[in-house]
């Protein structure tokens, strides 16, 4: 009974998985024509991916989107508007800054900068252009979220925002530093973790709910999009100041 | 195996450090400001540690798997030997054509194992009743990141300005944002950050650095950025698509009245 559903998940991940696998094998032995190296390996891990992803759907369902949810509906019932763009603001801020994926690009960043001779090269400079980039990535978001949550209390359309944010991306865009712009780019999609984004759309999906007037579809998605639009703006004007 | 249950320990920890700053926000509003409970603390701790256990396995098996895997390829089909190429040759962008197939069939693959967007699709379709299919949504976005990958790596390939690029992908986002139908906005919008996470952003810069590397006349620094983002605005498009496509067809047909 219990089994059951733990084992079909185990499947359904695995054919979630399947054709990753199908790729990767038919360009290696098809097209490269090259022996696949480290067989046992291959086996092994593909076994842990596929355990990993169904605990985490495991988890999901019993941890993140209840936590997500519960706290929306306490922040509403509560009613107190401060309190709830403070953890709107906390949670992105501090889910943002220790992102590993983060971290890489702002190295790299770093190292891009220093070449470019925009910043002095040596180790401090690169590591406080870094920081500094991280800081201001997570503030960015941060900032996206608590406008996030904004909108759906005030419930403000959501694509007069989304469109206004386009547009000050493409004006910001010819003005910031050549080698900044690549990666401003890429650090909106950066940012968004795989615990932040089950835990934000519960947030949003549960505050749409427990608000009168707000629809859940309507109005509850949306953080996310904020989440990946004010970094690209927020590192190209920080490109530019420095 | 001790080196390897080390490594793996290691993953964990590191899991734990990054879910820390999240757990630290969450429990102290809920101590200090919100004051009340959770209402089952214990199947959610549990949750928990599924969440952390799973988020440990997947990115060790990536690591053992995958990842190798997918670098090594990447750094294969981008070789001068491989694509038939020199230094002197001018570019002739119909020489890569493994690579933007290569592109596409990753992006269309990784994005259906992303955990991310699972979470995703499965909320909307709990919230929409039904009537958006989380398999459909996977299915249109892992179209939308294939089709963005092949552009990208063309324009890595040719040199051209990513600007350009993007500036129209977010001029055709605009429009069909003005002719969609209200409910999927916030979603496709949503879905545009949430398809670049774990499985295909290392996969995706190793094409994208190893490519920029060997095409001659294109600098690593500058053009080897950039894939993620074309991953990020063309799911959008593919997802407001979708959504019209399935307006038109659920549409009863009535006369039409001018």
């Amino acid at each position: 009974m219990l089994k059951n559903p733990f084992i079909k998940q185990l499947f359904s991940s695995f054919l979630d998985l399947a054709p990753i696998l199908a790729v990767v094998l038919i360009f290696q032995v098809l097209v490269i024509q090259k022996p696949i190296p480290d067989v046992t390996n291959l086996i092994i891990g593909t076994l842990f991916v596929v355990i990993g992803l169904t605990l985490f759907i495991q988890g999901l369902e019993q941890s993140l989107f209840p936590i997500g949810e519960s706290m929306a509906y306490a922040f509403a019932r509560k009613g107190s508007l401060f309190w709830l763009l403070t953890f709107a603001f906390c949670l992105g801020f501090g889910t943002t800054i220790a992102e590993p994926a983060l971290i890489a690009v702002a190295d790299e960043a770093a190292n891009i900068a220093s070449k470019g001779g925009a910043i002095e090269q040596s180790g401090t400079a690169r590591d406080s252009y870094a920081l500094g980039l991280r800081l201001t990535v997570a503030l960015s978001v941060g900032f996206a979220i608590l406008i996030g949550v904004l909108r759906i209390i005030r419930g403000w359309p959501l694509h007069y925002l989304i469109i206004g944010g386009y547009c000050a991306v493409i004006v910001v865009t010819p003005f910031a530093p050549p080698e900044i712009i690549g990666i401003a780019y890429d650090s909106g999609g950066v940012t968004t973790s795989t615990i932040t984004v089950p835990l934000v759309t519960a947030l949003g999906v549960g505050l749409a709910t427990a608000i009168k007037g707000r629809n859940p579809m309507l109005d509850g998605f949306g953080l996310i999009a904020f989440a990946s639009l004010t970094p690209i703006i927020f590192v190209m004007t920080y490109g530019m100041l420095r | 195996m001790n080196e390897w249950l080390e490594h793996f320990l290691n993953v964990l920890l590191g899991t734990c450090r990054d879910i820390l700053p999240i757990a630290a926000i969450i429990i102290g509003f809920q101590l200090l400001i919100i004051r009340r409970p959770l209402p089952h603390p214990k199947k959610t701790l549990i949750g928990f540690i599924y969440v952390l256990l799973g988020i440990a396995f997947f990115l060790e098996g990536l690591d053992l798997a995958l990842f190798p895997l997918g670098k090594l390829m990447a750094t294969q089909l981008t070789s001068p030997d491989f694509l038939g190429i020199s230094a002197t040759t001018p570019v002739n962008w119909q020489n890569y054509r493994w690579v933007y197939i290569f592109a596409a069939s990753i992006g269309f693959t990784t994005t259906l194992a992303e955990p991310s967007l699972l979470a995703v699709a499965h909320k909307a379709e709990q919230i929409s009743g039904g009537t958006i299919r989380a398999w459909s949504l996977r299915i249109s976005v892992a179209i939308g990141v294939s089709l963005g990958l092949a552009l990208g790596t063309y324009r890595i390939i040719v040199g051209a300005e990513l600007y350009y690029f993007i500036l129209t992908g977010y001029v055709i986002i605009i429009i069909q944002t003005l002719f969609s139908p209200k409910q999927i906005i916030g979603l496709a919008y949503d879905i545009g950050g949430v398809t670049t996470s774990t499985v295909t952003v290392p996969l995706v810069t190793a094409l994208g650095l190893g490519l920029a590397s060997t095409v001659p006349g294109r600098n690593p620094l500058l053009d080897g950025f950039g894939l993620i983002a074309f991953a990020c605005s063309f799911p959008i498009i593919a997802v407001l698509s979708y959504a019209q496509i399935a307006h038109w067809l659920n549409k009863p047909r009535r006369p039409t009245k001018s």
